[in-house]
């Protein structure tokens, strides 16, 4: 039970999976299809946010007094691997010693910024183009205008 | 190294001159660095940062030889874009045509060149966003409600590339391709591999147009503008095969892909199956363009079909089809072009008897059809031949047989274009043509023309080709034994 309730994040990204992709299929609005692909979109970067974090980590800043360079190095190679896992499962104890800092790893936050730029591209785009079909077909519903280009 | 792409980031807003000066650079770039490739892969570590944790790029014979193509036949389109935009797109819009057109090719670039699987995402949506905003600059009301479908399928595609970008990353820790090849062995059984696997193969199939999720594709190659299809059909579909090769060759072994999950066997029939439907349904279009686009969803079920086979044939069956489909789809889109310039419709009935008044324009169809058939001396004919031999090999009777089938259908539409243009009485549209102008015949007959030269003369195509293919077999086998 705790195993279940403690990947709760994961079962939020995947509800925010399934509703966003529903929406995408199945809604004829070409608005409300949008909306549905950020929300998909949106799931995803929830999903990295995740992985990267790790419990009881802080920002992985360098602080010279703790030594932590060596570990904070480390942390992009093979160790974090591990530490995912540990996140993952949803496991409190990390066996660290006190004098070194736990890093969350950062890499998944910074992809994230390039995927929210695209997405942010992708949105604004996709915005455009509906203007512009507002504008030719005076609708944004898709069965209207398929029924208009049937008929045309 | 990296210069292509910097070049063209740092020009993007300059007009039609420059562009073509940019692509000819580029094409001569790519060139030199295919002609280095006899020395071994080159990479290439930006900002300096050690390979693992810098993103690196990289180029081995595969990513030059789709690099060549996918410049050169950028090159050439533009050469022989002015007339055809003139036409096709409001002036306002021809600086930001340029620019997207530029960003697309960047993009396609840049997924050949990296090293790094996020930033294959990346360039996966620079181009797309490019090409969607490129297709909905076409005339009819049709062309944004095309573009915004693509939009939709395109990133729920790449959303799940991303997803299995993500759970990878988990399982081993880094985006580095080779890096995360040699760290899949320990963690390769577990499920999250598969599902990782299973999201990056759709999210790609879907960029692909592969078969069952092609549906995007006729609608937005249709209603683009010519100059953006001949480029689109030409390139795009082709780096997302080239990302499907690596996916499987190098960063998923094919003992992985293929052996322990069925998915050689899924390859065939879905190519097979994707080649009848897609060529069957070529057949009955009304619209050329339309035509052509089902048939680029049959050519790509040959591409995967050689993918599928695993063996250095069928490989280098795949790499050179993709090289040859790019030539002779992007000179037959051109002609199409040249069509529209001149007739102002690409309804067939409208087409009938053009080749009295345009006998150039279509001679250059006649000849890229037979390429695209796979009549003897042409491109089509060599990758064709050696995907047939490559299956023999393996005692794929059936395949065999169903090639030669399919080749069939294809000599059915290419065919029912040809009787339209010579032998049906002249439509009114046709009769008050003209020959289209020299600056768009003569890029249409170099890409025309090269099919005919790499037919003949195949020791560039094909020998390239092999040497990619042997390579990457070599890497997976490598990956094997560690």
């Amino acid at each position: 039970m705790t195993e279940i309730l403690g990947l709760y994040n994961y079962w939020i990204v995947i509800f925010l999976m399934m509703t966003g992709f529903y929406i995408v299929i199945a809604r004829e609005n070409l608005i409300k299809t949008i909306i549905g692909l950020n929300i998909f979109q949106t799931s995803v970067f929830l999903l990295y946010i995740t992985m990267g974090k790790v419990t009881h980590g802080t920002a992985p800043i360098l602080k010279a007094s703790h030594g932590g360079e060596s570990h904070g190095v480390e942390g992009h190679g093979a160790d974090h691997g591990h530490e995912l896992h540990v996140a993952a499962e949803g496991h409190v104890d990390l066996g660290v010693d006190a004098v070194k800092e736990v890093y969350s790893n950062p890499i998944p936050s910074v992809l994230m910024l390039t995927a929210i730029v695209v997405g942010i591209a992708t949105t604004a785009l996709a915005l455009a183009l509906v203007v512009r079909i507002r504008e030719e077909y005076g609708t944004i519903e898709e069965d209207e205008i398929l029924e208009m280009d049937r008929n045309s | 190294m990296a210069a292509p792409l910097f070049v063209l980031i740092g020009n993007r807003k300059l007009v039609l001159l420059l562009t073509q000066l940019v692509c000819w650079t580029v094409f001569g770039i790519t060139v030199s660095l295919l002609s280095r490739m006899q020395y071994g892969p080159i990479s290439y570590e930006l900002g300096g940062w050690p390979s693992p944790y810098g993103i690196v790029y990289s180029v081995d014979y595969l990513s030059a030889f789709v690099m060549l193509f996918v410049s050169g036949l950028a090159a050439i389109v533009i050469t022989y874009a002015p007339k055809s935009i003139d036409q096709e797109v409001h002036h306002s819009k021809h600086s930001l045509f340029y620019a997207s057109y530029l960003l697309c090719m960047t993009g396609l670039l840049g997924m050949c060149i990296t090293g790094d699987l996020f930033n294959v995402f990346v360039f996966l949506e620079i181009s797309s966003l490019s090409s969607y905003a490129l297709i909905s600059l076409g005339k009819t009301r049709r062309a944004p409600l095309a573009a915004l479908h693509y939009l939709i399928i395109g990133t729920v595609g790449a959303t799940f590339f991303l997803i299995g970008i993500g759970l990878l990353y988990q399982m081993t820790g880094t985006l580095n391709m080779a890096d995360i090849a040699s760290r899949l062995q320990a963690v390769e059984s577990s499920r999250t591999m598969l599902v990782a696997f299973a999201f990056m193969t759709v999210g790609l199939f879907i960029k692909m147009a592969v078969f069952p999720l092609h549906t995007w594709l006729p609608n937005a190659y249709t209603y683009a503008p010519s100059v953006v299809t001949c480029f689109i059909a030409a390139t795009a579909t082709k780096v997302s095969v080239y990302a499907f090769i690596r996916l499987i060759y190098v960063i998923f072994t094919p003992q992985f892909a293929f052996d322990r999950l069925p998915l050689d066997q899924a390859l065939m029939a879905f190519s097979l199956v994707g080649i009848f439907v897609a060529s069957t349904a070529a057949i009955y279009q009304t619209n050329i363009k339309r035509l052509l686009a089902y048939s680029s969803v049959a050519q790509i079920g040959y591409m995967l079909l050689g993918i599928s086979m695993s063996n250095v044939g069928g490989l280098t069956a795949g790499i050179s089809h993709m090289f040859n489909h790019a030539l002779i789809k992007g000179g037959l889109f051109m002609v199409v072009g040249c069509f529209a310039l001149r007739i102002g419709s690409l309804k067939l009935e409208d087409l009938r008897g053009a080749g009295k008044t345009m006998p150039l324009t279509s001679f250059a169809w006649v000849v890229g059809g037979l390429g695209l058939i796979g009549v003897p001396m042409t491109a089509g004919f060599v990758s064709k031949w050696l995907l047939l031999t490559s299956a023999l090999s393996l005692e794929l009777w059936p395949v065999a047989v169903l090639m030669l089938l399919s080749s069939l259908l294809a000599v059915v539409y290419i065919w029912r274009v040809v009787e339209i243009l010579y032998f049906s009485p002249a439509s009114h549209l046709a009769q008050t043509a003209k020959e289209a102008p020299m600056a768009m015949l003569i890029p249409t007959y170099v890409a025309i023309g090269s099919t005919i030269v790499f037919g003949c003369w195949t020791v560039y195509s094909a020998g390239i080709a092999q040497a990619a293919a042997k390579s990457l077999l070599g890497i997976s086998q490598v990956g094997g034994i560690q």
